[in-house]
């Protein structure tokens, strides 16, 4: 028989995965980018 | 080693650089081993079906909602007694992490509010002290952005992050306060009486590990960045000058 919530369920695992991976893909990518510049202006030092 | 030794800012990078990696680990074997044992490997409730593995989501998010906060309310009285950059930069961190955990307590609660309590919405006191709490860490994050000086940004927001507490507080204890709203109490006790069944609890246990790990290794990241920005800005400005 099909699940009458299966709907639901999905939305709220597919909203909170993806708002959680954006935060950890935001996270990275600006460390990222303040190491990059930290290393340019230390090198330049 | 005191504990105070971390507010140097290349001591507490120097700790970042060695945790961070098994942080990280640990939070992704137990977050993903947590929610893929509470969704596939445990059975639906008599009477809430399958929308009890929302459950799984929720309880955590909301959890961190709160607890986040509640650091960032600790990190800000350090700043304003002792002055340590480090612990007003661990709140500005910290709060962007709260924020999205805060929407997806409230996103998930409505995507199973709409089938278990026919609403998407109810202006129940633990839901509304929640989304106050929400418009809080907005306010945090643009207060931070708006003002130019630092010290003075840490300053404003330390005082906006202890009066929020208020909310973040009453979002915890709304439902015993008031007693009334949709909202039920407590999911998760360590009253076994009030608890949900074992085979539900476990799984959320390990979920609500993954979760605090998460927010370590995410926290511990981005004040490593707020750190290195701010030393980067110090140094584009001693060369211009």
């Amino acid at each position: 028989m099909e699940d009458p919530y299966a709907v639901y369920v999905l939305s709220a695992y597919g909203v909170s995965l993806a708002l959680l991976g954006g935060l950890i893909w935001r996270s990275m990518a600006r460390a990222r980018a303040a190491r990059r510049t930290l290393d340019q202006l230390e090198g330049r030092k | 080693m005191s504990f105070w030794e971390f507010a140097n800012p290349a001591r507490f990078t120097r700790l970042t650089d060695k945790v961070l990696p098994w942080v990280s680990v640990l939070a992704a074997i137990l977050l993903g081993g947590g929610l893929i044992w509470g969704y596939f490997f445990t059975p639906d409730d008599f009477r809430q079906g399958s929308t009890v593995k929302i459950f799984y989501l929720h309880v955590p998010a909301a959890l961190m909602a709160i607890q986040v906060w509640l650091m960032m309310a600790i990190c800000s009285l350090i700043w304003l007694v002792r002055r340590h950059h480090v612990s007003a930069l661990a709140a500005r961190a910290a709060a962007p992490i709260g924020a999205v955990m805060t929407l997806i307590g409230l996103l998930t609660g409505a995507i199973w509010g709409q089938p278990m309590w026919g609403t998407w919405w109810e202006w129940d006191p633990r839901l509304t002290s929640f989304l106050v709490l929400f418009v809080f860490y907005l306010g945090y994050i643009a207060l931070w952005e708006a003002v130019e000086d630092p010290d003075t940004a840490a300053d404003l927001t330390s005082v906006l992050c202890l009066v929020g507490s208020v909310f973040a507080l009453l979002s915890r204890y709304a439902v015993l306060i008031w007693n009334q709203g949709l909202h039920q109490g407590a999911s998760l006790s360590l009253d076994s009486e009030e608890n949900v069944a074992d085979v539900f609890w476990y799984p959320s246990l390990v979920v609500i590990a993954g979760f605090v790990l998460l927010f370590v290794a995410l926290v511990l990241l981005r004040t490593r960045t707020e750190i290195q920005v701010r030393r980067a800005r110090a140094l584009m400005a001693r060369e211009r000058s």
